[in-house]
């Protein structure tokens, strides 16, 4: 696909968890907590307020078609800022100082006052309804000419625990927010430019790792259609995924309305339809108060064409109309299904009057109010469907495939309010001067490539390991880098992932394990053992003398002759490939004690002296 | 630092010398859209002292809004419109603690004329901070037949997650209901379910922030509203509508102070006070000060300040019968304010001695209950 014939034009948000001691504007930790650790619930209703030019934001409309009631979950690492129950303190000194040091790599230039802002978010993530984000610094530079707006300061949302219920430990947790240029033409350039910031923010060493701390909105757009901003997209790799599916989409909606056009289709009436349901064996419908049917004249079987994969044009009305709080709609391009029969279908469509080349669309509601309302949703992005603008501009969310749902219309500018609460900070010259830049996690790792010989694929990992000092400390004391990264990289991953509790292994005890391996009092070979012994208690002492009892040659010399002597038939059909099978036997004679390099030197000059006296 | 926003909303600070004025843009007109009243439903006056219930931040000032209209307020909370029809008077628009005995007087005269002119009940928008000072003034300066509901919030207007919404809506249907009396309405708990209805003389602030700050003290609230339900419940304690005849009592005493006691308060503190007409100490456990102290409060009785012994223990009664200090006080002429609280203890000895020129007979009234405000049983607990 061309996509620069398309037009794709698309631009990055990344928002990173920072790494602080304390949360943006509470002193409470940023430690994230199991749910069933919570230690009380309480519930709010939220309200669209007006911005201080008097408008209400289109994106809080939207979120306030229905009363909605929000519960929260606090924990002993909550306090009463974030349940909405205290100014907020000072913005966190340390979080700012993060976002300033990001600028300067950038090459950013640091807004000289930051002045708090309530941004409003009434979809219950915030218990205050707003988010409170600041404007740290702009006008900053990537590697492929593209831009970086702004870096904005933002406390993290409330954690979604189910439906409307939140959990208060993620609220709070000062999060860096990079906002790029529409610079990138490609699926593949978004990703690369994400991997690219992801690495820069990592390099700082001060931000948080893990699934979920690092999160990606897509700002997409093509010619003719419209800018759509998808929200937490959490894995790099579905990024380019991402965008080629909303530019299908944004094609098919394109498509879509040029058929439309042609057809002449239109939205027609709508209607009471629960009487014809009085019967049915549906059981969405079976439960519905009230059924209402919508005719839109000329849709036929385009409201169940597919615009991405598993999405529908009707997958769009859907989501208009469960803002009204239904679970959903039913259209006829996909009836009789779902317990509804064929004689239902029949006498919808004669009820509403609907041709063959007619699509009638059902919503079933808890009452008139309810059902009137979501109608009302899909008549109108029916009536966008084959209007000039037929992809509208829209905030979606990421399904786990990669394609997308319709969350609310894209916020304006009015959604932003002064945090009265909050004064602002000066980041003046000598404050800006002070700030220093660390060394990017690619330039450290060709350090260690060239100085120390680690493969690429480890110094990197190692560049961006919080073992780093360890590492630095382990090969200032002599032990051999390739030695030290591995067992830091490799060797404990894999006991972790084995479900050994590495945390109970000291720096000290990593230490002395290496050195005892570089003195050959140890084999490497046993290191996994030795940790093993002593994340389940042991000390060093003990774990060295169980797992690396000391041999010396002559004692090696004389179990290695011991061997051969009891393996002589053996030996004297396998001749010299008898080496590999019988180190085996060695090493475990030995428990892991001494090097296998040294085994081996005396093997094979046991094997070739066994062989030769053989012979003579 | 000039504040310049930005297309995206943000606003940013910078150096006034850096930026140049291109123009002013033209002053954004509010909508205007008229809410239709239903006259069919009661008549609720709405006084206004200081516009927390529907106010926002004004951009081009800085400040707080001060139009107060019922359009402004019903266009801010809707939901206020199935409960009554309203009149508003803007009678101040102050933060509360700016709160005079003066203003208490214009407040107390203006809710009169309301009554008076057929208001089914009385609302009375007010900043939390001194709030309960007000609801115990307004209690002793007029004689109410409905209910006068003072009402405020604790998280601003502007916010979301604002509980001016749930209070203003909960406090007319307070004032609507069969309610006769004085009271205070905010939030029950910190969720969005309940309102306590709070007698204005034994109500205080327990809380610099949260919604739930307003608790009864040593007494339970008098009733409840549930939200969204509206429902109102009286508790069986509560004075009911048409119980008293409308009367006004405007006259206060300023010139009255209260001073809490402290470990180690020099005496010369206490000649600031001379020439005051009443003087509440809120004295530590059953009422005591220093007895180093006595003798600076017996020279200030004796120059005809009628002094009256609360405690800063909050709940309980003072017994200054107990321990020798206590008995010194006695005997120096202090007053034992039974279980009032301080505030409210303060704003009475303000209306008693504006009302009653004789010392004892002014002494015997702040020992006895007027207004729910002292009283004789001690039944309820912490």
């Amino acid at each position: 696909m061309d996509y620069k014939v398309l037009g794709l034009v698309a631009g990055i948000e990344i928002h990173q968890q920072l790494d602080t001691a304390e949360k943006l504007f509470c002193h409470c930790p940023t430690t994230l907590r199991e749910i069933p650790e919570h230690n009380g619930e309480f519930f709010r209703y939220l309200r669209a307020t007006v911005s201080e030019m008097g408008e209400i934001d289109r994106a809080a409309l939207e979120e306030m078609k229905h009363h909605r009631k929000f519960q929260y979950y606090t924990y002993d690492s909550t306090c009463l800022v974030e349940n909405d129950e205290e100014p907020p303190a000072p913005i966190n000194d340390e979080a700012l100082a993060i976002c300033l040091t990001i600028g300067k790599m950038f090459g950013m230039v640091p807004v000289p006052q930051v002045h708090t802002m309530r941004k409003l978010v009434i979809d219950g993530s915030n218990t205050s309804g707003f988010q409170r984000t600041a404007l740290v610094a702009f006008n900053g530079a990537l590697p492929n000419g593209g831009e970086i707006e702004t870096i904005c300061l933002e406390e993290e949302a409330a954690q979604r625990v189910k439906d409307e219920v939140f959990s208060l430990d993620r609220l709070g947790i000062p999060l860096i927010e990079i906002t790029t240029s529409p610079c990138m033409h490609t699926p593949e350039d978004v990703q690369k430019v994400a991997e690219y910031i992801g690495m820069v923010l990592r390099s700082t060493g001060r931000v948080k790792r893990g699934l979920g701390t690092i999160r990606q909105d897509v700002n997409i757009s093509i010619a003719n259609g419209a800018r759509v901003e998808i929200k937490g997209v959490q894995e790099l790799d579905l990024i380019a995924e991402v965008v080629k599916r909303e530019v299908q989409r944004q094609q098919s909606l394109l498509e879509l309305r040029a058929e439309l056009c042609s057809r002449g289709a239109s939205v027609s009436h709508d209607d009471d339809v629960t009487d014809l349901f009085r019967d049915t064996q549906s059981s969405v419908l079976k439960k519905a108060k009230k059924i209402r049917a919508l005719l839109l004249k000329e849709f036929a079987g385009l409201v169940g064409r597919e615009i991405q994969p598993e999405r529908r044009l009707g997958s769009e009305m859907s989501d208009y109309a469960k803002k009204c709080g239904v679970g959903g709609i039913f259209h006829t391009d996909e009836l009789p299904a779902y317990g509804v029969t064929e004689e239902e279908v029949a006498s919808l469509r004669s009820h509403i009057g609907a041709g063959e080349r007619d699509c009638v669309i059902l919503v079933s509601g808890a009452g008139d109010k309810q059902a009137m309302c979501a109608i009302a949703q899909v008549a109108k992005r029916a009536c966008i469907a084959f209007s000039d603008k037929p992809v509208p501009e829209e905030t979606r969310k990421m399904l786990e495939s990669g394609s997308t749902a319709y969350m609310r219309p894209l916020p304006g500018a009015a959604r932003m309010y002064p945090e009265t609460d909050v004064l602002p900070v000066l980041i003046d010259e000598a404050r800006w001067a002070s700030v220093t830049v660390p060394e990017l996690l690619t330039v450290k790792a060709e350090r260690f490539i060239k100085a120390f010989g680690i493969e690429k694929n480890y110094a990197l990992q190692l560049a961006a390991s919080d073992k780093l000092p360890l590492f630095d400390r382990a090969v200032k004391e002599g032990i051999k880098p390739k030695l030290a990264a591995f067992t830091l990289l490799s060797t404990l991953t894999e006991l972790r992932r084995d479900g050994v509790d590495t945390r109970k292994i000291t720096d000290a005890a990593y230490l002395r394990t290496l050195h005892a391996v570089e003195q050959e009092h140890a084999a490497k070979e046993a290191i996994p053992e030795i940790f093993r012994s002593i994340a389940a208690g042991s000390s060093f002492e003990e774990a060295i003398s169980k797992l690396a009892p000391s041999v010396s040659r002559g004692e090696l010399e004389a179990i290695v002759r011991k061997i051969i002597a009891e393996r002589s038939d053996f030996i004297a059909q396998k001749g010299k490939a008898a080496l590999g099978p019988l180190m085996g036997v060695v090493m475990a004679e030995v428990r892991g004690s001494v090097d296998g390099k040294i085994v081996s030197d005396i093997l094979r000059k046991e094997i070739d002296a066994a062989a030769s006296s053989r012979n003579s | 630092m000039a504040v310049v926003k930005l297309d995206s909303g943000y606003n940013i600070g910078v150096a006034p010398g850096s930026c140049r004025v291109t123009g002013h843009p033209e002053p954004a007109l509010g909508k205007n859209t008229d809410v239709e009243q239903d006259h069919k439903l009661p008549t609720l006056s709405i006084v206004s002292t200081g516009g927390t219930i529907a106010s926002r931040i004004d951009y081009r000032t800085g400040s707080v809004t001060s139009q107060f209209n019922a359009n402004d307020i019903l266009i801010a909370i809707p939901e206020l419109a199935d409960i009554a029809n309203y009149r508003t008077i803007p009678l101040a628009t102050i933060l509360s603690e700016n709160m005079t005995p003066a203003i208490w007087q214009d407040l107390a005269r203006a809710v009169h004329d309301e009554i008076r002119d057929g208001a089914r009940g009385i609302i009375v928008t007010h900043g939390t901070d001194t709030m309960a000072y007000s609801a115990a003034a307004l209690s002793f300066m007029i004689d109410t037949p409905v209910p006068i509901v003072f009402v405020g919030s604790q998280r601003s207007a502007d916010r979301p997650s604002s509980d001016n919404t749930m209070n203003a809506v909960c406090a007319a249907a307070a004032a609507t209901s069969d309610l006769g009396e004085v009271a205070v309405v905010m939030h029950a708990t910190t969720s969005d379910d309940i309102c306590s209805i709070h007698r204005g003389t034994r109500v205080r602030k327990m809380h610099t922030s949260r919604r739930d700050a307003f608790r009864s003290l040593d007494i339970s609230p008098i009733g409840e509203i549930g939200y969204p339900s509206r429902k109102v419940t009286l508790g069986p304690h509560a004075v009911l509508r048409e119980t008293h005849s409308l009367a006004l009592h405007d006259k206060i005493e300023p010139h009255c102070a209260l001073v809490q006691f402290y470990p180690g308060m020099s005496p010369d503190l206490l000649k600031a006070y001379e020439g005051y007409k009443g003087l509440i100490i809120a004295g530590t456990g059953l009422g005591h000060v220093s007895t180093a102290l006595i003798p600076a409060l017996g020279r200030l009785i004796t120059g005809g300040t009628l002094v009256v012994m609360t405690s800063q223990c909050m709940h309980g009664r003072v017994c200054d019968r107990v321990y020798d200090t206590g008995r010194d006080l006695l005997a120096a002429g202090v007053i034992e304010g039974g279980d009032m609280l301080p505030e409210a203890a303060l704003v009475k000895l303000m209306w008693v001695l504006a009302n009653e020129n004789n010392r004892e007979k002014a002494a015997a009234l702040m020992q006895s209950d007027l207004k729910g405000e002292c009283m004789r049983r001690s039944a309820y607990g912490l």
